[in-house]
């Protein structure tokens, strides 16, 4: 083998053990066995019950609302469009504390519509509906990208066959559009699961860190490395785990292809 | 859906391109748009089934009016009664066969109510497949099963031969010709190709840059074309026949309806003969015969038609047939209708088509 080739496979070897050493280390560091026993732990539960519901709560938010907008963007031609879709993905290049802070210059009780929100008694900051708000605000864009790629993808002629066969635009949606570009949006759905799960600074600016409340399981290891490491690295264990088969989940339905190709 | 003449106005602007069309068909018959890619004939289709709106135009289908810009009339592509085959096919490639037929069907007894035309194309041992696995003839075959299952008013084909291999495309223009035969609705049909339009249309209307340029049987408007443009597209004329080996490696054709002739490809069975009018060469009937053209039939001059510094005759053969010369030929020969000839040309200016 020349030089050039074995520098080569050399940086391939560096750089999969750098960016695999860190995740391995969570396993290998503790026992399994410590580790299962700190996710005993109430506040560990209280954690993950909160950050499992907050993520639920999010993507349901983010489908609703996101499959038609994305529909529309990748469908229509209009003036502005660029620049809307443009906007819809700036989220994704936001550092976390901009957004946290943009949160709450906006939702925040000095903020823009503060006064609007209380005085509909709705509370988001230090509240669980905080959280939420943060999570759909970090993880749209992920979703919103994806679709309109999938949807973007999708046959015109097929959309335009289910309508001379008598399917009106919704049914067309519902029968022909949705599972045609099923792939990619299911791909979106877990990269935006990912993202939600793993926030982390907008989610402390806007909304806290409260036990039971607004501590998901960032918050929550964050909380406790400095005197509880073990049980840090018990929660970045589920972490890990659950990030890994979203990844997967992206892999085998193609989702990674649809990214490729943008 | 109630059957009736299709009846089609459009005006349309798009850039540079200018569309301005009207035309009628009658329930039964299929007039084929023939044209260069560009000159708007899909987009007419597009007009009837609703999916593309003219800036102004008229629709209608017997009674039933789906488009009238003057009252502000403007149905739904769901709303009208078109069975529309795309181009690609266009099929939904995430369902099965029997539920891309059974698409326009109700929900219930789906599968019932798509078993007969399943049967019908011969699909019915492929009707649990999806469309990726299907042969570019069987795709064709799903979307006509498809177009035809909510019985339409209107029947649109969209270039349906042009996704083909050239060895499916002959038994695929068969089985369409026999099916717009037995269609009891209005056809239209796109093709870019004369020859096509010819075999699949009861009448041809040629298009160029938006605009009817000439309308009529594949025959009439070979034998006496309006311009020089529709000459030219008429291409080659078609003789039908059967084909049998002959001597020294020729194949013999014997035309329906009397006469024969002689190409150098070969072929056995029904074939189409297609000779280039310009190919063919005029001499007066009962004249001696000596030449290195295997071809030759007797036939009457039907029409002279002068075609920009060429003249177009119109032949009454059997079969009709159209040879192209020049002003000076007619005026030596004394040409007019009545006159009879002899046609004459080349076994290798004949080429033979199975179909």
């Amino acid at each position: 083998m020349s030089l050039f080739r074995r520098s080569i496979v050399a940086a391939l070897v560096v750089a999969v053990l750098f960016l695999t050493v860190p995740i391995l280390a969570i396993f290998l560091d503790t026992s399994p066995g410590r580790l299962l026993a700190s996710l005993g732990d109430p506040s560990a539960r209280d954690a993950l019950v909160l950050s499992l519901e907050t993520t639920t709560l999010a993507l349901a938010i983010i489908l609703v609302v996101g499959t038609p907008a994305a529909y529309q963007l990748a469908t229509r031609r209009f003036r502005g469009r660029s620049v809307v879709l443009t906007l819809v993905e700036l989220p994704l290049v936001l550092p976390p504390a901009v957004a946290g802070i943009g949160l709450l210059a906006a939702l925040g009780p000095h903020g823009l519509f503060g006064v609007a929100l209380a005085g509909a008694h709705i509370d988001l900051v230090l509240q669980t509906a905080g959280v939420v708000v943060a999570l759909v605000f970090v993880a749209a864009p992920f979703y919103l990208r994806q679709a309109v790629a999938a949807f973007s993808a999708v046959d015109p002629s097929v959309v335009q066959a289910s309508r001379t066969l008598g399917a009106s635009e919704a049914a067309t949606l519902a029968r022909v559009v949705i599972p045609s570009a099923l792939a990619g949006l299911a791909a979106g759905t877990a990269l935006a699961w990912g993202r939600a799960l793993g926030e982390f600074g907008a989610t402390l600016m806007f909304a806290g860190s409260f036990r039971g409340i607004t501590q998901t399981v960032p918050l929550a290891i964050y909380d406790r490395f400095s005197d509880d490491f073990p049980g840090a690295l018990a929660l970045s264990a589920v972490l890990v785990i659950a990030s890994a088969a979203l990844l997967l989940s992206v892999k085998l339905l193609g989702g990674d292809r649809g990214l490729a190709a943008r | 859906m109630t059957v009736g003449s299709l009846r089609v106005e459009a005006a349309l602007e798009f850039g540079a391109f200018e569309l301005d069309l009207a035309l009628d068909v009658e329930p039964g018959r299929c007039l084929a748009l023939a044209g260069p890619s560009g000159a708007g004939k899909s987009t007419l289709l597009r007009i009837v089934a609703g999916l593309l709106a003219p800036r102004a135009g008229r629709v209608s289908s017997g009674d039933a009016v789906w488009l009238d810009t003057a009252r502000g009339v403007e149905l739904a592509p769901e709303r009208r009664g078109c069975g529309y085959v795309f181009q690609d096919y266009a099929l939904f490639e995430h369902l099965r066969v029997w539920q891309n037929v059974g698409y326009a069907l109700p929900r219930r007894d789906r599968r019932a109510a798509a078993a007969p035309l399943l049967e019908r194309f011969g699909l019915s041992a492929l009707a649990e497949q999806r469309p990726p696995t299907l042969s570019g003839g069987e795709r064709q075959r799903v979307a006509l099963a498809r177009a035809l299952a909510r019985r339409p008013a209107v029947l649109l084909l969209d270039e349906p031969l042009s996704a083909l291999d050239s060895r499916t495309r002959a038994s695929a223009t068969r089985e369409l010709a026999a099916l717009l035969r037995e269609a009891e609705v209005p056809c239209l049909l796109v093709t870019h190709d004369f020859t096509e339009a010819a075999m699949l249309g009861d009448e041809v209307a040629v298009v160029d840059a938006g605009r009817l340029v000439q309308r009529g049987t594949p025959a009439a408007l070979a034998a006496a074309p309006g311009s020089a443009f529709v000459a030219d597209f008429t291409g080659a004329v078609v003789l039908r026949g059967v084909a049998r080996p002959g001597a020294d490696g020729l194949t013999i054709v014997d035309l329906d309806g009397g006469g024969q002739v002689t190409s150098t490809d070969a072929a056995e069975g029904a074939v189409a003969a297609s000779v280039y009018p310009w190919d063919i060469a005029i001499e007066l009937a009962g004249e001696g015969h000596a030449g290195s053209a295997r071809n030759r039939l007797l036939a009457e001059v039907a029409s002279v038609t002068a075609v920009g510094g060429r003249v177009r005759l119109g032949l009454l053969a059997g079969q009709p047939l159209a040879a192209e010369v020049s002003e000076a030929a007619v005026r030596e020969l004394r040409l007019t209708p009545g006159t009879r000839v002899a046609a004459t040309w080349k076994a290798t200016a004949t080429r033979l088509t199975c179909g």
